[in-house]
């Protein structure tokens, strides 16, 4: 039974345990289903989020990146007139704080009146002094607000925090209804819920608004730290929702006073830059000189108006509490209103007397830093001495940084865990955008619930807990609010300028370059333990350390111990090559994920959930070591990275991502045929010491030359197979061939000038030299000179193949490297 | 006094530049006590946008520029000549105690403190450091009023900080100058500025020039000055007096101002953002000429 603490608000159940009205609706639909269908439809929860990769980044967890995001299938309902309040209170609070902006970033009318303390502006980290005394593009500080809210014991809303640098969560919000959306399908037609949609498509048609140049189609880009930040999925989840282009500080450039992107096609001017970046990162020029996230220049290009940057450089001025205490003095003055939701109570310890409150009552309060929202709160009641010492130390030293609120108690709402419903505190996130209409809100929005029933636990970088949806639940007997879903119903489609920048390009062609690696090894490493096993079943210990040897001449790393104890050979080497050794096969997923990272908004789904399998594969092959087991999932495993191939093969247009995707597959493919032919011809004295059987079967042609030859394997007829006959998908001939092709389209997507390229002209002599290679002359045996022809050929081709990834980086990829502030040593009296 | 100075960088690198972002400060500023002309600033290659003479935030002018030619070779040449004068002296070293403007700043409630609030708190090149506060407090001893304590405090670093041009660079942290008592006028400048700070007073950092003499019986050498720095502290009601801990002076019509900022990153001379460009080499002449 569900008994929530009664000593708080609890969402579902009122005080005298009834349920409250607006809940019935849905808890009938929802009491239909079967407990086994619940669990059923939990589980499709957490494969939909897997699968989708739907990850939150932890500074410092031991998972590395990409920690699952937590949802709760049970969403938090709010009946339509309690939202309404919210809404309006939440659209007066984002007008406010910008009116606070342009003061305190232009006349500061607010400090003289003595509304606001001028310490709070002048020790304020995030004031950025640059962006001072001039109006951003569309006169606006700030776009995109969320604020979170708690509700007391009470009842009452309050604002707990204000974000207004670059607020995280409208994407989560988003993913999280698409998933809870596909669990409780009936519940959702049901109840009447607000649609999320039309707020995106605002927040999409204000950024296109801001375009300073006078175009129906803006270059619109997402500007993200990287997938090493927190929030990285929803970065790339946005941009891909909205049609934006997501791009990193190396992508963009400034000339001639303007934003441009380096895209393959040249330089694509830029007008609005969503920034994900905190304000300080945004440009090594003017603001920190040691970022390398940024963009030289960026900052004259907005102060010159040929750039809208979103929010604009600088919002992050109230991202801290500081202001909160502030601010009813503030709305009275400048709207002769008071707060629709006031804050929480709290007290910013730069003033005299708030701080001596804070330091005699830190018990009953949280400690918060008062400019910023990167360090998690303290709770004064849970602070042991030292603790305690440590913050009333903290706050002596630099009073102004510290902001302490008063939080007695946060709602409590259902939480589906075990099987049953438990009862958790929750912060609720909310959002707001900025239109020509005036401020929307997103009726919707991300409820975060701390893992036991903590106070304040419930914070999105704790990650402890989990996330919720927000339905707001529509007034269906009126008339307004079915006008507003019936409006809301149409989904305007939006087709985004997604121009491809050079480091996408450089980071596909990587990816697709690492795929065929993973193949190729897990080719090699099947083959080796096939063969090494086989050895050992006839006690043949002599032929499994042959064997090894020779697999380590084609390019796989052997564990030089296990070449001691023959018998060990097999397990030595699942162990390498599964568990992470040194260039071993789970290294190169690892890689390959991590190229993949930086591509997240441009992989399908599909592809995103091969790339999961992939890594779950190489694990799982890790914990079963068993014989003959390994060989299995070995074979399992190829299909795996086969079917990446096959998606994009079947699913990816055959624009230039394609393009450079197979090349980076065709390149790598060429160059490991070449080393494994000439390691299989290194040393060998005759025809027969050549592991012909190896080769045929490392490139799936075993079946091709029996067809062909009846006979055991001649070399001159496994050369022509694997380098020369451009028919068959495996051999050197082929993947030139391919290269060639894609050269030439590359160009013309480029532009071509009459000239060909110099990547061309490089695929021109190779195709020329395969074509004309001949195979019988190569597999001739000189006496004194070995197998000479074929290895210089050989080695000739390995070095022009890397020439290859040379010449498209030069041409495609290029990028310089950007010198962070150059200062002279100065000569200084 | 009348100077001409002249102040010449040169970037030399490995590899060509293709494309280079840069801000200047090398316009002299105008003060109470200096009035200049004949301001020529060079930059070859020419630059494709050059935004010269807007005024930072802190009111000093600022060059832009970007050059979008390839290039190996960047020289900025400033020069101009100025005139300066004595700058008032304070007129009696008594005043208020030094607490009363403390509090005072705290309070920041004044409108004629607006122009000090900037300098109060720590900036980039002065974090917070009690190493200041400790260093700082014997020549704050209560009551002592605030121009006898800030003239104490210049003569100390003087005398405790040795110059010396090679312990420091631009990227040392303040708080190995205060451990080691090493540095140049950036350095002492800092250390001053981090001790007044600390004590809860408003200091910026000046960035200029001074006046050189050359050894007796020795020609001055061609572009063998340099640039300085020091500090200025305000005293409420009666402005910004200037301290340079280098010379054990207050600044006066041997020094030329040309910026001021809350630390050096504020106003450096020259910095800049570039591509390409690999290693590279730059020369800095100064020449500082009395003109009489």
């Amino acid at each position: 039974m569900y008994a929530p603490p009664v000593d708080a608000h609890d969402e579902m159940l009122a005080a005298n345990g009834q349920v409250r009205p607006h809940w019935r609706a849905f808890l009938d639909s929802f009491a239909r289903l079967s407990p086994e269908d619940l669990v059923q439809r939990w589980e499709l929860g957490q494969n939909l989020l897997r699968d989708n990769g739907v990850t939150y980044n932890v500074h410092g967890d031991p998972e590395g990146l990409d920690r699952p995001w937590t949802l709760d299938p049970l969403p938090l309902l709010l009946p339509a007139p309690e939202w309404d309040g919210i809404a309006r209170g939440i659209a007066q609070r984002a007008g406010l704080l910008n009116d606070v902006l342009a003061d305190l970033y232009g006349s500061r009318t607010l400090i003289g009146l003595g509304l606001i303390p001028p310490a709070l502006l002048h020790a304020n980290p995030a004031f950025l002094r640059p962006c001072h005394g001039w109006m951003p593009a569309g006169g606006h500080h700030l776009h995109i607000y969320a604020a979170d809210l708690v509700r007391g014991t009470d009842g009452q809303w309050r604002v707990l925090a204000d974000r207004t640098e670059s607020p995280a969560g409208a994407g989560y919000a988003l993913e999280n209804r698409t998933i809870v959306n596909r669990i409780l399908p009936e519940q959702f037609r049901s109840t009447h819920v607000e649609r999320l949609a039309p707020f995106f498509e605002a927040m999409r048609r204000s950024l296109n608004a801001l375009s300073p140049r006078r175009t129906d189609t803006p270059t619109v880009v997402l500007l993200t730290p990287g997938p090493y930040n927190e929030t990285f999925f929803e970065h790339a989840f946005l941009a891909r929702h909205l049609g934006l282009t997501l791009a990193q500080g190396e992508d963009l450039t400034v000339r001639d006073g303007n934003v441009y992107m380096k895209t393959l096609t040249g330089l694509q001017q830029v007008d609005v830059v969503v920034r994900r970046t905190n304000g300080e990162w945004c440009d090594p020029l003017e603001l920190r000189g040691d970022s390398t996230l940024g963009v030289a220049g960026l900052v004259q290009s907005a102060r010159a108006g040929n750039v809208a940057v979103v929010n604009a450089l600088g919002s992050g001025l109230l991202d801290g509490g500081a202001i909160q205490s502030f601010l009813p003095g503030i709305a009275r003055h400048l709207l002769g209103e008071s707060l629709m939701i006031p804050s929480v109570p709290s007290w910013w310890c730069g003033n005299d007397q708030d701080r001596a409150f804070v330091t005699a009552n830190l018990d009953q309060l949280v400690l918060r830093p008062a400019f910023h929202n990167r360090v998690r709160p303290r709770l004064g009641s849970l602070l042991d001495d030292t603790e305690r010492q440590a913050a009333l130390d903290d706050i002596a030293q630099r009073p102004t940084d510290w902001v302490a609120q008063q939080v007695d108690s946060l709602s409590t709402v259902p939480v589906w865990n075990d099987g049953r419903f438990e009862p958790r505190s929750m912060v609720l996130r909310v959002f707001a955008v900025s239109t020509e209409n005036g401020w929307q809100v997103m009726p919707g929005g991300l409820a975060r619930v701390s893992s036991r029933t903590d106070l304040l636990t419930a914070r999105l970088q704790t990650g402890g807990g989990g996330s919720k949806d927000l339905w707001i639940l529509a007034d269906n007997t009126s008339p307004q609010a079915l006008q507003t879903r019936g409006r809301a119903a149409p989904v305007k489609l939006v087709r985004g300028n997604r121009d491809l920048p050079s480091r996408v390009a450089d980071n596909i062609f990587w990816l697709g370059r690492y795929i065929e690696r993973c193949e190729n090894q897990t080719r090699l490493l099947r083959a080796a333990i096939a063969r090494i096993e086989e050895a050992l079943d006839q006690n043949d210990p002599a032929r499994a350390v042959f064997t090894a040897r020779i697999m380590a001449r084609l390019g796989l790393h052997i564990p030089r111990t296990a070449l001691e104890a023959p018998e060990t050979l097999p397990g030595a080497l699942a162990a390498h090559h599964l568990g992470g050794g040194e260039d071993g096969l789970a290294q190169q997923v690892e890689r390959l994920l991590r190229a993949a990272l930086n591509l997240r908004d441009r992989l399908s789904v599909d592809t995103w959930r091969a790339l999961q399998r992939l890594r779950d594969d190489v694990r799982r092959l890790h914990q079963t070591n068993l014989r003959g087991d390994t060989q299995t999932r070995l074979h399992d495993l190829i299909l795996t990275v086969e079917s990446l191939s096959g998606l994009s093969m079947e699913n990816m247009t055959r624009g230039p991502l394609w393009l450079f995707m197979d090349s980076g597959r065709r390149v790598e493919r060429a160059i490991t045929i070449v080393d494994t032919l000439a390691g299989a011809l290194t040393d060998a004295d005759s025809e027969d010491a050549v592991p012909m059987d190896l080769l045929l079967e490392l490139w799936d042609s075993a079946m091709t030359y029996r067809s062909r030859y009846l006979s055991s394997p001649r070399l001159a007829a496994v050369l022509d197979l694997l380098l020369c006959d451009e028919s068959n998908p495996r051999s050197l001939g082929f993947q030139l061939a391919a290269l060639e092709d894609h050269m030439d389209n590359l160009a013309r997507i480029a532009g071509e000038n009459g000239f060909l390229r110099p990547e061309q002209r490089l695929m021109t002599v190779l195709c020329g030299t395969v074509r004309t290679t001949d195979a019988v002359v190569l597999a001739r045996y000189d006496r004194d000179a070995g197998y000479m022809d074929a290895e210089r050929l050989l080695e000739n081709f390995r070095s022009r193949l890397w020439e290859v990834t040379d010449l498209l980086s030069r041409e495609y990829f290029s990028h310089a490297q950007w010198r962070l502030p150059v200062r002279p040593p100065e000569l200084l009296a | 006094m009348r100077y001409r100075v002249r102040h010449l960088t040169t970037y030399e690198y490995g590899e060509p530049v293709m494309l280079s972002h840069h801000a200047a400060h090398m316009r002299p500023r105008q003060v109470h006590n200096q009035t200049y002309d004949k301001v020529r600033l060079s930059i070859r290659p020419l630059p494709a946008v050059l935004r010269d003479g807007q005024l930072d935030y802190f009111g000093n002018p600022t060059t832009f520029f970007t050059i979008q030619d390839s290039h190996s070779k960047l020289e900025i040449e400033a020069s101009f000549e100025v005139e300066t004068s004595a700058s008032f002296g304070l007129a009696n070293l008594d005043g208020p105690p030094w607490e009363s403007v403390r509090d005072e700043l705290a309070r920041g409630t004044q409108p004629n403190l607006e122009q000090a609030m900037d300098f109060l708190f720590p900036s980039p090149q002065v974090p917070l450091l009690a190493q200041a506060r400790d260093y700082a407090a014997p020549s704050f001893s209560p009551g002592r009023p605030l121009a006898q304590a800030v003239l104490e405090l210049n003569s100390r670093i003087f005398n405790d900080f040795a110059f010396d041009p090679v312990a420091t660079s631009v990227g040392t942290p303040l708080a190995t100058v205060f451990a080691e008592k090493r540095g140049v006028c950036q350095d002492f400048a800092h250390a001053g500025i981090a001790c007044l700070r600390a004590m809860g007073l408003a200091a910026r950092y000046v960035s200029g020039y001074i006046r050189t003499i050359a050894p007796p019986g020795k020609e001055k050498l061609v572009g063998a000055d340099a640039s300085h720095a020091w500090l200025s502290v305000f005293i409420p009601g009666w402005g910004w007096l200037d301290l340079d801990p280098t010379n054990n002076t207050t600044a006066g019509e041997d020094h030329v101002v040309v910026a001021w900022g809350r630390d050096y990153d504020d106003v450096s001379p020259i910095k800049g953002v570039v591509l390409g460009g690999g290693e590279h080499v730059v020369h800095v002449a100064v020449d500082v000429t009395e003109l009489g």
